[in-house]
């Protein structure tokens, strides 16, 4: 494979290596990295280089790894009068992502509640393939939360305030349609708010460490003020309503394609004009499914912070347990970016990717429009996570995007060969590490041996200077879907 | 007919390969496999009937719709399939089945991961000596 070191983990493929390409594609790696990147992520970014109207370059992020039309950690610009929208840009899971909330308790404090605290979130907030919520929704209800996502959850009692202030977009995507939503898609999702999911998604209690490569200011600011202090971290999305959405218009789009003459390498980058009917159409899908998922992390939030005031006794308020922040790592937004030095609005796909905007951006308000935004990286429930600032850098050099998590080295199958599920609990337990799983089977898949070095992945944002190192999160009781 | 799990392929997703001597063995297998990614099929006993009408442009579609119909049933029923009976007209490209299954019990099934959603990826239905072949990628 054809291929170039633009800058130190930067490499670079160019048009050459596949007919059809009108960008070349980049990939944010180090050298080991990339001689150990599996080909289907070059194969996969090279056919997004060649959707209508992509602009700039078509990025992989260090974390990514095979998917089906875009790889995972990919993310690609369209230009909004000639580019395309594709669902296989953004994910069945609309609106996957990660938050995080604060306490002011310590590893200390926690440690000897901690089972007990576990199990009660894990009754608090269902977790595995067909769960019901507890939030009872009729078809208005769900209706307002499409349209007003975490809004919904301050006007119900779910959400703080000030809760809203900390949610990427203040939790509520513009341009929202519930008429663009199936039938099936509100019968898939009406009775799983507040549900964490299966497979990759979890629920996490975290203790704080920081390197000499940490930025403490910026933690401070952040409420992260000393190593050990208990922070909690939810790992989900928009659940069936979201897949149902996905499925949808996978299916609706290969005759849009026909329509519009647009011909891909791949049936999973189907994909319509953004400015179309049908791009529309599944714009407006998608953004319900977006405001809908960052409803479920909220009310899943408002269920954690009611088991850590039952479990020490104290109000919500007086054990701090503040939002930090919410991010969205399967999404396509509106945002401008300088292409020939003119600021241009563009269709930002991120699959497995997250939003990194740096100080000074005018999308975001109060402390962030000062610091910049926090990225919240999922790792594996072994080995750890880490909290990120996103960079004006960013911003100028991957469409204000970075990673989102470790990546997958290994399949699901081959991982749950490796390791039975109890086995796993018991070693996890050894090393202080609390498990709840829905599934046995579906904890052998997320262990820690299954996902690339996550301090790795995080070390090349963060010298490539599209993120910021602010703390590490290592896990204490992780509930898993 | 049956089918074999694909190991090989790095992602999050679940890759198999199915097999059917007819096109309706072949599309109740890769049922079968789809179930089997949730639970173990041999505790989900085919207490329910579903019916399930079909139609597409072609095979290939009319095999990730099937899918994709039974994994929305999943939710909006809460049900696991474990038998299905299936009638393809391949010339008309559609089919009618009856999935058979029964409500999601977490004391009995040894309930595994949840299925997202059936894709289009590399997916081909392929005519071979014995029958039919496909490989399919389940989101999970």
């Amino acid at each position: 494979m054809e291929r170039k070191k633009v800058a130190e983990n930067i490499w670079e493929i160019p048009l050459s290596h596949k007919p059809g390409m009108r960008v070349p594609a980049r990939i944010v790696a180090s050298d080991n990295l990339m001689n150990s990147m599996d080909e289907g992520v070059i194969n996969q970014i090279t056919n997004v280089a060649c959707l209508p109207g992509i602009r700039g370059y078509a990025w992989c992020m260090p974390d990514g790894h095979h998917g089906y039309g875009f790889p995972i950690g990919g993310v690609a610009a369209f230009d909004t009068e000639e580019g395309v929208i594709s669902p296989g840009g953004i994910g069945f899971d609309i609106n996957c992502g990660v938050r995080m909330i604060s306490t002011n308790l310590t590893e200390q404090e926690v440690k000897p509640k901690l089972r007990e605290l576990i199990n009660d979130i894990y009754n608090s907030v269902p977790a595995g393939v067909g769960k019901s919520g507890f939030v009872k929704l009729n078809r208005k209800s769900f209706e307002d939360i499409m349209t007003s996502g975490a809004s919904w959850c301050h006007k119900n009692g779910y959400a703080f305030e000030s809760d809203l202030d900390h949610i990427e977009q203040r939790g509520k995507i513009p341009g929202a349609d519930p008429s663009s939503v199936s039938e099936k898609a509100f019968k898939r999702g009406l009775d799983q708010m507040g549900t964490l999911g299966s497979g990759n998604h979890y629920l996490e209690i975290q203790t704080v460490r920081f390197d000499e490569t940490c930025d403490r200011d910026i933690a401070e600011k952040l409420g992260v003020m000393e190593a050990g202090q208990i922070v909690i971290m939810v790992h989900c999305g928009s659940r069936g309503f979201g897949h149902q959405i996905g499925t949808d218009y996978l299916q609706s789009f290969g005759k849009a394609m026909q329509k519009y003459g647009i011909k891909t390498n791949d049936r999973e980058l189907a994909c319509a004009p953004i400015n179309s009917p049908e791009g529309k159409a599944y714009y407006g899908a998608m953004a319900c499914a977006a405001n809908t998922a960052f409803a479920n992390r909220q009310v899943i939030s408002d269920s954690i912070r009611k088991c850590f005031s039952k479990a020490f006794g104290k109000p919500v308020d007086r054990l701090e347990m503040n939002l930090i922040y919410d991010v969205a790592h399967n999404i396509a937004k509106f945002e401008k970016y300088d292409i020939e030095d003119k600021s241009t609005r563009l269709l930002v796909h991120r699959k497995g990717a997250t939003r990194a905007f740096g100080p000074g951006n005018p999308e975001l308000s109060g402390l962030f429009r000062d610091i910049g935004q926090p990225v919240l990286v999922g790792g594996s429930m072994q080995t750890g996570s880490y909290l990120l600032m996103g960079t004006k850098k960013a911003e100028d050099l991957t469409f204000g995007s970075t990673l989102h998590g470790a990546g997958r080295v290994m399949s699901r199958t081959r991982a749950k060969k490796q390791i039975r599920g109890s086995n796993l609990q018991q070693i996890m337990e050894k090393e202080g590490i609390i498990v709840k799983a829905a599934s046995f089977a579906g904890l052998a898949e997320e262990a820690g041996f299954a996902y690339k070095n996550v301090s790795e992945v995080v070390k090349i944002v963060d010298s490539v200077g599209i993120s910021k190192k602010v703390a590490r999160l290592l896990p204490l009781a992780n509930i898993k879907g | 007919m049956g089918f074999r799990i694909i190991e090989n392929i790095v992602s999050g997703d679940f890759a198999f390969e199915a097999f059917g001597e007819t096109l309706e063995d072949l599309f109740a297998s890769c049922a079968e496999a789809c179930f089997s990614a949730m639970a173990e099929l041999s505790k989900v006993d085919p207490k329910i009937d579903y019916s399930v009408d079909i139609s597409a442009d072609n095979l290939d579609d009319l095999l990730v719709d099937f899918l994709s119909e039974l994994i929305y049933l999943k939710d909006a029923e809460k049900i696991f399939f474990s038998r299905f009976d299936i009638n393809i007209d391949a010339d008309n490209i559609s089919l009618n089945a009856v999935a058979r299954g029964e409500r999601i019990d977490y004391n009995k099934h040894d309930v595994k991961v949840d299925v997202k959603a059936a894709t289009y990826h590399n997916l081909e239905i392929k005519q071979i000596e014995n029958g039919f072949e496909v490989n399919v990628i389940l989101d999970l």
